[in-house]
């Protein structure tokens, strides 16, 4: 116990919880904590543009390093900028916490400079919020942000600090044993449905693994655990946008991404699976497509640490409520100790017909000579680094697609993307929070060019910091996303999808003192993205892509996953989805 | 295409299910901003609220109950708890219409005006229903009415024709019935 200022104590508290870097901006309600931060060496802070940009940068902290991610704001405008990031982070289940400054207790109501209800504001875009009202409270309030942002399904949580509190003196004590009388997430899952779940998988014919972001967020050893099982029983497995390098994609058992902008074979598999292993995923409207034909054929197993997960949109047969990595574990366990056995034939047979899905090369493209396709752009990026130690950041819309299906991931917390909330400027940002959190690395934002303009302030935080970023823009003139359902739902009216008015980003990463490559032409492409890597400096490379591409396979929403759109270029095998293929398995 | 541009972008609504009500108890901490959160939750993921009740019932140990009696499909009342129940204030949710019989009762304070035969039905009516006069004047009474919210609605019903002149409803609060504890 020691004696010190509100604002002390929330520097103390941050050292204690292990964070190394604070997001923020500066403001007259959080002087008191900027101050307390320019005495200490402890806690380093980097100074973002805007307030949005410090919750993104802390997402690509947190996502990257497992870790909390922290960020600095003041109150009014500091807060309800960060509303967008809280909102994502409670969306993808980002563990965070977020200070916010506050007018003085006897302001608050007021209407006072700079107030605004922030836990109000925020209450249903965080897991849990906090109006500190007294000095005591406060170091109990920051240890217990940090416990329920990381724990359970992790989640962004405000703490609100008034000025007054921040100035006042009081005693800090250390993180302690926490119990919280009401919280307390259930790790384990129930033993009987254990059982019954490898019972399952041991009889299924046309088993599944469908895996989300759940994996990832359980921790690396989920995603071995999860390796362990699939390779143990020889299922395929498919993932979620959230979930992609929790398997790697590069084994013959990886479908690839399903969903709207899913594989064939991915898609085709969920709707005639017998059996869906869904594991840390949400049956989110982008995954399912219409309910009532979503895989119509299966039973279900549902591993979820969160229980209002569970038969939210979709009923399931078995629910395990429960941590990813404690259920797999168990589940590994009871096989082996049974010695379950699969149905080898029956999964031969399901192979075989997942083979046939597969020739169809549902992600096949007309690639150009003459102009650069965006799926060639991101091939050949994905083929120039590989190799090397690489994290991978998206804005939101086609390009982010064509990333999740063209970039392939071996490793789990390498790709950070909006999934969620589908935040437009979400990648430069958290591509800055990756880049500080992993220095030596290569971090690649894959943007579009009318994203990544909502968040481009923050290459100047980029450039401030010596943080060398690449921001590798598929620059297609047009929202590509909204202009391609335009042109297939809204008869090719192009209502305001088109960016009359675009920077020259070249020179634009010349004024940030950056560096700037642009690139038109498919020769080129290769030299330009190595030179872009070997550039020790922020980079924006601007990719100038075919602006009538569209991202195919798609299942327009309110569709099944067997009525999925493919491109022109796609083989044509049309016996893998007659009926009577069907009935053959 | 043939999909019409109303029905994409987000998946149909799912065919009609048929609707329960039930009562569900929340115990919460009695901590600032709890029951916005609670309320937020249904608020904000469309959830009906028929009757919510809220008093603190355990002082020492800061808890909160809260009564809610609610409708919904069989998959929207099993989200309504599970969302309840991850707030991180809620210790527990008891949904009283599952879990064997429960007692559900609603006190009303009702306010009637009239002179002669009126005032004469008007209590013989409340002694029918064991309501109590609690206020009386020379042309109105009030009475306190305790019982189910069905009994409730019977009991203003009939004032209706005698006076009514207006009703206050505490809203339902419930208990299981039998020895044990939520």
């Amino acid at each position: 116990m020691t004696e010190m200022t509100g604002a002390e104590m929330v520097i103390a508290a941050l050292a204690d919880q292990g964070v190394e870097h604070i997001f923020g901006y500066p403001g007259g309600a959080v002087l008191p904590i900027y101050d307390a931060l320019f005495q200490q060496e402890k806690v380093r802070h980097i100074l973002v543009r805007h307030e949005q940009g410090a919750v993104h940068a802390a997402e690509g902290y947190a996502r990257s390093t497992g870790k909390v991610g922290a960020v600095l704001v003041t109150s009014g405008p500091g807060a309800t900028n960060a509303v967008t990031g809280l909102t994502d982070a409670l969306c993808d289940s980002v563990p965070l916490v977020v200070i916010t400054g506050q007018v003085p207790t006897h302001l608050i109501g007021n209407d006072a400079f700079q107030e605004c209800d922030t836990v109000g504001i925020t209450r249903p875009c965080t897991k849990y919020n906090y109006l500190v009202k007294s000095v005591a409270d406060l170091p109990r309030v920051l240890h217990e942000a940090f416990h329920i942002a990381s724990s359970g399904r992790p989640g962004p949580v405000v703490v609100d600090i008034p000025k007054d509190i921040q100035f006042a003196k009081g005693r800090y004590f250390k993180p302690t044993e926490f119990d919280h009388r009401g919280y307390r997430p259930k790790l384990k899952g129930d033993p009987d449905k254990i059982k019954r779940a490898v019972e399952m998988m041991a009889a299924a014919k046309r088993p599944l693994f469908y895996t989300g972001g759940g994996v990832i967020n359980s921790g690396p050893r989920a995603s071995d655990l999860l390796r362990e099982l699939v390779k143990l029983t020889g299922f395929p497995l498919t993932s979620t946008l959230m979930g992609l390098g929790a398997f790697p994609a590069a084994d013959p058992q990886w479908l690839g991404m399903l969903g709207m902008h899913g594989t064939w074979e991915a898609n085709w598999s969920m709707h005639d699976c017998d059996l869906m292993i869904a594991v840390g995923s949400r049956f989110d409207d982008r995954i399912t497509g219409r309910l009532d034909a979503f895989s119509p054929g299966s039973k279900k197993i549902h591993i979820d640490i969160d229980p209002s997960s569970i038969n939210k949109n979709v009923k399931v047969d078995v629910p395990i409520v429960g941590d990813c990595a404690h259920v797999l574990e168990d589940l590994l366990r009871v096989w082996r100790e049974g010695g379950a056995k699969t149905d080898r034939k029956a999964l031969d047979a399901w192979w075989a017909q997942i083979g046939k899905w597969r020739a169809k090369n549902s992600l096949a493209y007309r690639n150009s000579n003459e102009i650069i396709k965006p799926q060639y752009a991101i091939q050949r990026l994905y083929e120039l680094t590989k190799d090397r130690d690489t994290y991978i950041t998206t804005e939101v819309g086609q390009h982010q697609m064509w990333a999740a299906q063209f970039y392939h991931f071996q490793e789990p917390t390498r790709w950070m993307t909006s999934g969620g909330l589908g935040t437009m400027g979400y990648g430069l940002p958290a591509s800055v929070g990756v880049q500080l959190a992993h220095p030596d690395s290569l971090v690649i934002d894959i943007a579009g060019e009318a994203s990544v303009l909502m968040t481009m302030q923050e290459m100047s935080t980029a450039v401030q910091y010596e943080l060398p970023i690449k921001i590798f823009i598929i620059n297609n003139q047009y929202m590509g996303m909204v202009r391609q359902w335009q042109e297939l739902l809204h008869g090719g009216r192009y209502s305001h999808s088109y960016t009359e008015a675009l920077p020259d980003f070249v020179k634009l990463a010349e004024a940030y003192h950056a560096h700037g490559i642009r690139c038109e032409h498919p020769g080129e492409l290769d030299d330009k993205i190595r030179e872009m890597i070997e550039v020790d400096k922020p980079v924006i490379f601007d990719c100038v892509v075919d602006p009538a591409e569209n991202c195919f396979p798609m299942i327009p929403s309110g569709r099944a996953h067997n009525e999925m759109l493919l491109g022109d270029a796609t083989t044509r095998v049309e016996d893998a989805v007659t009926e009577k293929g069907k009935m053959l398995v | 295409m043939t999909t019409s541009a109303t029905t994409t972008h987000y998946p149909a609504m799912t065919a009609a299910e048929p609707v329960e009500t039930r009562t569900l108890c929340v115990l919460v901490d009695n901590e600032p901003g709890v029951l916005a959160r609670v309320i937020g939750l249904f608020a904000g993921r469309g959830y009906n609220i028929d009757s919510l009740t809220v008093s603190e019932t355990e002082h020492e140990k800061h808890l909160s109950r809260i009564t809610i009696v609610t409708r919904g499909t069989a998959m929207v009342l099993e989200q309504i708890k599970n969302q309840l129940d991850r707030l991180v204030p809620v210790h527990r949710v008891v949904d009283l219409s599952a879990g064997g019989p429960a007692i559900a009762r609603e006190l009303a304070m009702v306010k009637v005006r009239g002179t002669g035969e009126h005032r004469l039905e008007a209590l013989r009516l409340a002694d029918a229903f064991r309501a109590r006069v609690i206020d009386a004047t020379t042309e109105s009474f009030v009475f306190e009415i305790t019982g189910s919210s069905d009994k409730i609605e019977s009991f203003i019903s009939l004032m209706l024709p005698v006076g009514l002149v207006e009703v206050s409803r505490t809203g339902v609060v419930a208990i299981a019935r039998g020895p044990e504890g939520m």
